[in-house]
């Protein structure tokens, strides 16, 4: 496709002769309109990570020292250990998941589907709560067992529960890609596998599975990077990894500069993890090669395995959907039936709402010049816009948290403590997801259909106004309600930075979870995850999930 | 208005090391159509965009109705230079009817827009589809909004870029049939881009056929299928078949024996022959033989193999006695036009 530059200079207005070798078609400066704001939420979105080397680098040789400690060393080991197992576990959930759910004739596959991805709108904490309201002390089994006379039950807490609640909410980011994958891939070369004498098995192992990789190691990395920066879950389950160490770190010491470096070394963590995965993907092919139109292929019959398939089905969806379900519905009862004021929750859920909404409007805002320079514009200066635009990926709720709250606290003056401080938390995390959505909506509007506009009298602001605007409606639309629904239930950021008295459905859910009032963080998080599932809902109909899901 | 709506002098574009566009001189006269031939990359598209306002020249001027788009210094955004494109694919707003895109370049209000929108839908036969969008119509519709549109702010040239390569090849005669009517009707001055020469030949007043960014011969379509500036000119439009021969003043003798010359040349020449040229007759003694024939219907290809080995192809028309197996006799029907030797 052709690179298109939206001249936007006046009629007579002299200009400077072209210089040569530079982009392939019309390659003109890009117009101020964009590059103005697109530079603003460049800088934004470097400032946080920007502020935090420098509070680190201000410790000097303290810092180092640190780092280098046996005690950090421990963080890191337990980081990984835990991300290394919940991704491997993730994937012997997510691959079975995907290949029955596409490729077989397993009974119910339709509902098992959405039911498999359905555990994506539990928050890890809201999972991890309801694992420890469910077996830990004090818990739903421990009061029903207590008549019994059973006093102590196996211990919750720890490497098992924080990996199994982790594992239990994070594994449809691997299902959702790998499904993609398999919808996507063109099955005649399965059958042209079948047609050459191997047998199901064989096939899957020599042709599915070599063309499923890059689709697994994106998901993988989508866990592996949910683990490193997960707050809630370890939290909540007490395992020692870097994310809760900071937040211990930060709440209990007079002096921060150790959670600084902490949160540096963690951000390190994540890059080495996101450059490492980029050097897999970039020798991996595509998992399409014919342009035709998709054909379902053949399901394969599972004869005598369909019952032990339809029981991994459902054994999975008891862990990570019914059990939390009925553990909160159980709390909601209990908290209900002792007179639980429910007028806090509401109070909760609009603050929440209200945060949430303000993030989504303002991380589109924010995404819409980025992803129109990064399609449109290519060159050094929209690439690094767009670059910037990713950064929070890599950077933790928590660190982009405790860099603002040392930014605030120092030069915020009037906005420190403040809902505004929090949103731009929340877009900070969150633009990439907004940038992600938008381009990929801007990719599907030909340059010609502005070109049309400007050949009928239309300027390069007038046409992103009437055409492209419009055009790309589906991917704002899809990239508001993914910021609405991560922000909803992001906490490290929330807990840190909301303003004093600031309640969300998060924190509460939280606050109540830390201090073992189960049934006070039912209702707040019945309510997180029913709000979540709407935008949820709005994405699945509107974004290739959709396609991921049919 | 100008009588000369564009005028193109020294125009070079290049895209890295590539010179798409090599020093281009074009000029339209008003309520001609002007069609841009060539092979892919000979920089046909690239002269259009930079009429229109897409690309920015490295040097030269253009000139739309008496003012200097681009070059001596300035630039005016294709916003601003009057101009009409109707796009490749259409480039229709997928998210305006009919009306909404016709409409798109006209005043947003006032009893002209109504009037301007009615007249060009009727000129267009789309009257009575205002309120369809794109994808509820045909190609053959589509292309027909993307031309109202282009037509309806009343621009001072109409630009096509490959107008008819979207659509099937049983629509596209039809299509473009409907396209000169149209043209001719809003007496519009048009450029369009084709690699079609049937396209070409059969829709412009002029066509200029481009090569390796220059324009090799501008000239009506008559003129350049009977006189071909160069060899490459007469190899693109139509089909040609050269013959090495030595040229004596009016007479070149070639393989194909002694041939009359439309203009005196001397020494060493290649004759064009195109396959109509050539007179067959059935002989049982002829030093020729009929090796294949293609039959299509209107007319007829017969694949002639010559005494020396070379096979010819001879174009007929849909009777002839002679069949694949027989000997024949070859001639050359009139003067034939010969190049210097390449």
């Amino acid at each position: 496709m052709p690179e298109v530059a939206v001249a936007p200079h006046a009629a007579a207005a002299p200009e400077v002769p072209p210089r040569g070798g530079r982009a392939r078609r019309g390659g003109r400066r890009p117009p101020a309109y964009l590059v103005v704001p697109g530079v603003l939420v460049a800088l934004a979105m470097v400032l946080p990570l920007g502020y935090l080397v420098i509070r680190a680098a201000g410790a000097g040789e303290r810092a180092l020292a640190l780092a280098t400690e046996p005690q950090t060393l421990v963080i890191f080991a337990n980081t990984a250990l835990l991300a290394g197992i919940v991704t491997t576990a993730s994937a012997l959930i997510a691959v079975p998941l995907a290949w029955l759910t596409t490729r077989t004739d397993l009974p119910g596959r339709r509902v098992w589907a959405v039911l498999t991805a359905v555990p994506l709108v539990v928050p890890t904490y809201v999972g991890g709560f309801a694992y420890v309201a469910a077996f830990g002390p004090r818990g739903m089994l421990a009061d029903l067992l207590a008549p019994l006379g059973v006093e102590r039950l196996p211990e919750i807490y720890g490497l098992p529960g924080a990996a199994l609640a982790l594992t239990l909410f994070s594994y449809p980011y691997l299902l959702l890609t790998v499904r993609g994958a398999l919808l996507g891939m063109d099955p005649s070369l399965e059958e042209a596998s079948r047609g050459l004498g191997r047998s199901a098995a064989a096939t899957f192992r020599t042709v599915t599975l070599p063309q499923l990789r890059p689709a697994m190691g994106a998901g993988a990395l989508l866990v592996a990077l949910y683990c490193l920066s997960d707050f809630g879950a370890v939290s909540l389950l007490r395992f020692s990894s870097f994310t809760r160490v900071i937040y211990v770190q930060y709440q209990g010491a007079f002096d921060r500069t150790p959670a600084a470096v902490l949160a540096l070394l963690l951000v390190l963590f994540t890059v080495a993890l996101l450059i490492v995965e980029g050097r897999l993907r970039g020798r991996a092919g595509y998992h399409r090669s014919s342009a035709g139109a998709r054909r379902s292929p053949q399901p394969l019959a599972l004869g005598r395995w369909r019952w032990p398939a339809v029981a991994f089905c459902a054994l999975v969806v008891l862990l990570a959907l019914v059990v939390p379900l009925t553990v909160l519905g159980y709390w909601l009862a209990r908290g209900l039936a002792a007179g639980e004021p429910l007028r806090l929750v509401f109070t909760a859920a609009r603050n929440s709402v209200l945060a949430s909404g303000l993030a989504a409007a303002a991380a589109v805002l924010a995404a819409l010049p980025v992803a129109v320079l990064s399609v449109r514009h290519r060159g050094r200066l929209s690439s690094t816009l767009e670059r910037s635009a990713y950064l929070g990926y890599a950077l933790p709720g928590i660190v982009v948290a405790l860099a603002l709250v040392f930014f605030g606290a120092r030069y915020g003056g009037p906005l420190y403590q403040t809902l505004a401080l929090l949103v731009f938390a929340y877009v900070v995390l969150f633009l990439p997801q907004a940038v992600g959505a938008i381009r990929a909506s801007v990719l599907q509007v030909p340059p010609s259909v502005e070109e049309a506009a400007r050949s009928l009298g239309r300027s390069g602001f007038g046409t992103l106004v009437a055409v492209t605007a419009p055009l790309v409606r589906p991917g704002v639309v899809a990239g508001a309600a993914l910021v609405f629904l991560t922000a909803m239930k992001e906490l490290p950021a929330t807990l840190l930075l909301g303003p004093t008295g600031y309640s969300t459905l998060a924190t509460d859910v939280w606050t109540a979870t830390s201090e073992a009032f189960f049934a006070r963080a039912a209702a707040p998080a019945l309510l997180l995850v029913a709000l979540s599932s709407i935008p949820l809902a709005v994405v699945y109909t509107r974004t290739s999930i959709a396609g991921a899901l049919r | 208005m100008s009588e000369v709506p564009i005028h193109v002098r020294g125009v070079v574009k290049s895209f890295g090391e590539t010179r798409a566009v090599d020093g281009v001189d074009l000029d339209v006269t008003r309520g001609r159509i002007v069609a841009l031939l060539g092979p892919s990359g000979c920089g046909k598209t690239t002269m259009l965009r930079l009429i229109a306002g897409f690309e920015h020249p490295d040097a030269g001027e253009i000139t739309i109705d008496g003012r200097i788009v681009a070059g001596n210094g300035r630039f005016v955004a294709p916003d601003r230079r009057r101009i009409g494109m109707v796009f490749q694919d259409y480039a229709l707003f997928p998210h305006l009817d009919v009306a909404g895109n016709v409409g798109f370049g006209l005043p947003r209000r006032g009893r002209d827009r109504a009037e301007a929108l009615d007249g060009v839908l009727e000129l267009v036969g789309l009257a009575g589809l205002e309120h369809r969008f794109p994808h509820e119509l045909s190609g053959g519709q589509q292309q027909r909004v993307a031309l109202a549109r282009a037509l309806a702010p009343q621009p001072a040239v109409i630009l096509l870029d490959e107008p008819f390569s979207n659509l099937d090849a049983a629509l596209r005669a039809q299509v473009r049939s409907d396209v000169h009517r149209i043209l001719t009707a809003a007496d519009a001055t048009a450029v369009f881009v084709t690699h079609d020469q049937e396209e070409a030949l059969s829709l412009a007043d002029e066509v200029a056929v481009m090569h390796a960014g220059r324009i090799a011969q501008l000239a009506a379509p008559e003129r350049l299928y009977h006189e071909p500036a160069d060899r490459l000119v007469a190899a693109f439009v139509g089909e040609a078949e050269f013959w090495a021969g030595d040229s004596t003043g009016d007479v070149v003798h070639t393989e194909l024996g002694a041939l009359a010359l439309r203009e005196e040349a001397r020494g060493g020449v290649d004759v064009l022959v195109r396959p109509e040229e050539i007179r067959l007759t059935k002989d049982a003694r002829g030093t020729a033989h009929v090796v294949a024939r293609e039959f299509y219907g209107h007319d007829q290809v017969l694949i002639v193999r010559l005494e020396g080995g070379r096979r010819v192809r001879v174009r007929l028309g849909p009777v002839t006695d002679l069949t694949p197996g027989d000997r024949c006799h070859v001639t050359i029907d009139g003067p034939v036009r010969a190049f210097p030797r390449a």
